[in-house]
């Protein structure tokens, strides 16, 4: 379980995240909406050490993530995929794909986790020598997430997958994540713009506005709620 | 805030006060060099040069935000020009001067078109190669003297300044006076239009260039009139010797200044003076830990205290100690005014 | 004809070390953003400390070996010991952007000053590997020796174990992936400090074996590498900075370029060539002549 208790995080004189409480059991999906420059990515940044809190605590299982470095977070298990599709420019698609498993050296399994993710992103196979930069969008979008997925996270953390890409893409996204959660147990906390879709599939969800929870609980309850839905969501 | 006020020099005009403040200190230095010992005297207009130098850098640094790491090189520029004009044009010395300042100026310029267009690391490479490189140049080409240099020489005080007017003091006189020039002249164009462009353009480049400052012309103009103060500072150097050498200008004479500027205070003209005294100093210190110690470590001390300063004030107060000493006077004030 | 040939042999000799300074020079370029100036007085401490084995076993190989793994070693400190704090303290100072640099250039005054505080300032030979004397064509002696020889050997080993260690090995990844997006590196679990530090420990022995090749013939002294920073800059330069292949073409045309000069004007057009390269490269092709434009449009 991923637990975040009174986590406060400034940037500079910018308070981003204030006194942020909730928690996201094992295995379920948490959807984090809210407007522009409401803090979803501070707090993801928080969680994986991007970015230093002011105070709070956040752990997963017995892990105190506030107190681990970004890159042994990745070894705990925790994976993040950051804004804007962050691969490696200047490398080819297969090394972006083994830059993701190498902290895992030599084990067998990283092979098998390499076949996995290539087969739920098929089109990154025919690009496998091709530098990432020549990649569209939407395919290097796939790269990072395939990235974070070949180091077989048990806690992922997505900002904003959706951002400009097709709709079908995004369905497809969304579908992966759904099937991951099912069959391995993945523990997801999805941040996105994209409230109507993001509520389908998660379990439950965070609503925060300027830094602050406004509700948290059931996706379904949040997503029936209309007052909620026209003052902070939009729709 | 009533004291303050009747501090304010009695409402003169500010460029005036700055003028008399500056004759004042002028003063002030005559007496005090009529009261300490000839080695103390040499040392003033030490200190003298190197506050020259130092300027120099602030003003390039400090205020236009360009590094170099080659200014050494500019001085030597600064100290042959001088040299041949004296020795080829047979000149008065204080024509040399401004002869120095112009050519340095002139150098300055052409660096200065190239380093606008270059960016921290490339322009400090550039400004290195070129302090290496240069004084090199002196070799190769014989009206430049070669290893021996060329001897320049100031000469003695006139006769009418009496006879115990030693050639010490005269050198101390010409540097002090020279460095009084040059503060009023920084002090005023920093307060002026073109301070508050290079300000501008050291803070935020684009953020300049779109409020209309022409960013590159403002760069280069603060290139060469850095290199004008270099210049003069290499002929002030020079004339303490007597002599240009391309040993004179070695690349450790280019970190001094830096460190100079930097240990003071890189915005700072108070910072200047700081660093100017710490530079004169700072041999002094080495030759106290090195009593007794070999040629070697007496020599190299310097080079090793001056490094070690350099970075220890980047480490430990990258403003210098300018801005700490600001800083310390704030606080008091603050608790001053808390107390009241 | 055989005077060009061998100008453009001497000057490729004398462009691999440039290429091992440069590599140096670009390899903590690219991991942490600086420009190490310190890195002559990095190889002239090595060199020194490769003398003292020398006199200690009369052991040329020995000499070589030492030399490196003390610059492989010292660079790493440099990187642990005051780069890694110094990012950390400056962030947003008022002399930030110029921090780093004014250190590294502080750190060189300080080594130069201590190694001639140590060794005195008087120029000393060094041992090379093999005979300085021209090898013989017929009758006449070629300015090339086996020296020559071993240099060029030497330099084409370690540039080929780089080529390795960089494309094909895991830590090279690594590497690449800390210089070009550290973020990315970080979040995909690669421990960029640790791998800037190796970065730094490459780069101070690359700077090592340079300085040992070149000193037999320059001597040794405190400021004896100056010159080789400055080529070396200007190759990286040359190369566009970013580069590990870049580099090394940069160092070869610019020794070739330079032993022609030499050769078809005379010495003393040495530096002023170098340095009107210099500037006519940062001022006509900012990213090298050989830097292609990044094809990044994210
Ligand atoms: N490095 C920073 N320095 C200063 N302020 C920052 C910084 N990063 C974020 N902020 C501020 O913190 C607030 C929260 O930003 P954050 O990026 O977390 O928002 P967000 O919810 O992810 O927005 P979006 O949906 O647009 O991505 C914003 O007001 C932003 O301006
Ligand atoms: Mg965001």
């Amino acid at each position: 379980m991923l637990s975040i208790v009174g986590l406060t995080t400034d940037h500079g004189h910018v308070r981003a995240l204030e006194n942020v409480s909730f928690e996201v059991p094992a295995g379920s999906l948490t959807a984090v909406i809210g407007a522009n420059g409401a803090g979803k990515t501070t707090l993801l940044r928080t969680l994986t050490g991007l970015t230093k809190p002011t105070s709070g605590s956040a752990h997963w299982h017995s892990h105190d993530l506030l107190s681990l470095s970004t890159e042994e977070g990745v070894r705990h298990g925790v994976a993040h995929v950051p804004e804007g599709r962050s691969v490696v420019s200047e490398l080819t698609v297969a090394e972006n794909l083994q830059l993701g498993a190498l902290w895992r050296g030599k084990d067998p399994d990283v092979q098998i986790a390499r076949e996995e993710v290539l087969s739920l992103f098929p089109r990154l196979r025919e690009r496998l020598s091709q530098r990432a930069d020549t990649l569209s969008g939407g395919e290097r979008q796939m790269l990072a997430i395939a990235r974070a997925l070949i180091a077989r996270p048990d806690l992922l953390l997505l900002d904003e997958p959706s951002l400009g890409l097709a709709p079908l893409v995004v369905e497809q996204i969304f579908q992966t994540l759904d099937r991951l959660r099912k069959q391995t147990g993945l523990t997801v906390v999805l941040v996105e713009q994209n409230a109507i879709s993001a509520l389908e599939i998660a379990d439950n969800a965070v609503l925060l506005s300027l830094g602050k929870i406004v509700i948290s609980g059931s996706a379904s309850l949040i997503a029936q709620d209309t007052e909620l839905r026209h003052a902070y969501l939009g729709y | 805030m009533r004291e303050r006020f009747a501090l304010n020099w009695l409402r003169i005009p500010s460029g005036m006060r700055r003028a008399l403040l500056l004759v004042l200190v002028g003063w002030g230095l005559l007496l005090i060099s009529d009261r300490i010992s000839e080695f103390r005297v040499y040392q003033g207009a030490s200190v003298a040069t190197y506050f020259v130098a130092i300027v120099s850098i602030v003003l390039l640094t400090g205020y236009s935000g360009q590094v170099s790491l080659g200014h050494g090189a500019l001085l030597a520029i600064g100290g042959y020009s001088a040299a041949l004009v004296m020795q080829n044009l047979h000149w008065p010395f204080w024509i040399a001067f401004f002869a120095a300042v112009f050519v340095a100026a002139l150098v300055g310029a052409l660096l200065g078109v190239a380093a606008a267009r270059l960016s921290g690391p490339y322009l400090a490479g550039t400004t290195l190669a070129f302090a290496v490189g240069l004084p090199s140049l002196a070799n190769q080409f014989s009206f430049l003297g070669g290893e021996q240099g060329l001897p320049f020489d100031i000469g003695v005080a006139p006769s009418r300044f009496g006879e115990n007017f030693s050639p010490y003091k005269w050198l101390f006189w010409i540097s002090a006076l020279f460095a009084l020039f040059a503060v009023w002249l920084a002090a005023n164009l920093l307060r002026g239009r073109y301070g508050r462009i290079w300000r501008a353009v050291r803070s935020d480049e684009t953020a300049a260039a779109l409020s209309g400052v022409n960013v590159a012309r403002s760069k280069v103009l603060a290139f060469t009139v850095s290199a004008g103060f270099a210049g003069l500072a290499g002929a002030l150097l020079c004339a303490t010797v007597s002599l240009v050498t391309p040993g004179g200008f070695p690349l450790s004479l280019s970190f001094a200044i830096l460190t100079g500027a930097v240990i003071g205070g890189v915005r700072s003209l108070v910072g200047a003076v700081i660093g100017a005294f710490t530079l004169v100093i700072l041999p002094m210190v080495a030759d106290a830990i090195a009593q007794g110690a070999s040629d070697a470590v007496s020599t190299n001390l310097p080079a090793v205290l001056t490094g070690v300063l350099l970075i220890a004030t980047i480490v430990i107060s990258p403003g210098g100690i300018a801005e700490s000493l600001s800083h310390l006077g704030r606080k008091i004030a603050l608790r001053r005014q808390k107390r009241i | 004809m055989q005077q060009f040939v061998n100008t453009l042999i001497n000057g490729a000799s004398l462009g691999s070390i440039y290429s091992l300074m440069a590599l140096a020079m670009i390899l903590v370029w690219r991991s942490t953003r600086v420009v190490n100036f310190a890195q002559a007085g990095q190889a002239v401490l090595s060199t020194y400390v490769g003398l003292e084995i020398h006199r200690i076993t009369h052991s040329y190989p020995l000499t070589l070996i030492i030399a490196i793994i003390f610059g492989a070693l010292f660079g790493a400190l440099v990187d642990l010991l005051l780069v890694r704090p110094l990012m950390h303290r400056v962030g947003d100072g008022p002399i930030a952007a110029v921090a780093p640099v004014i250190v590294t250039l502080g750190l060189l005054s300080a080594i130069q000053g201590f190694v001639g505080l140590i060794w005195g300032g008087e120029y000393r030979s060094f041992p090379a590997a093999l005979s300085q004397n021209g090898f013989k064509v017929g009758l006449t002696r070629i300015p090339f020796s086996p020296f020559d020889l071993f240099i060029l050997f030497t330099t084409l080993l370690v540039m080929l174990a780089f080529a390795y260690i960089f494309q094909r090995s895991g830590l090279g990844l690594a590497m690449r992936a800390a210089a070009f997006e550290p973020e990315v590196a970080r979040l995909a679990g690669v421990r960029v400090a640790r791998v800037r530090t190796i970065g730094w420990a490459f780069a101070g022995g690359a700077g090592a074996l340079a300085g040992a090749l070149i000193t037999p013939t320059t001597l040794l002294a405190p400021n004896s590498l100056d010159l080789l920073l400055v080529f070396g800059f200007t190759a990286a330069v040359l190369g566009g900075l970013e580069s590990l292949v870049g580099g090394v073409v940069g160092g070869f045309l610019l020794g070739i370029g330079l032993a022609l000069v030499v050769t078809y004007l005379g010495s003393s057009f040495t530096f002023i060539t170098a340095f009107v390269v210099l500037i006519a490269v940062l001022l006509l092709r900012p990213r090298g002549l050989i830097g292609q434009r990044s094809v990044r449009n994210a």
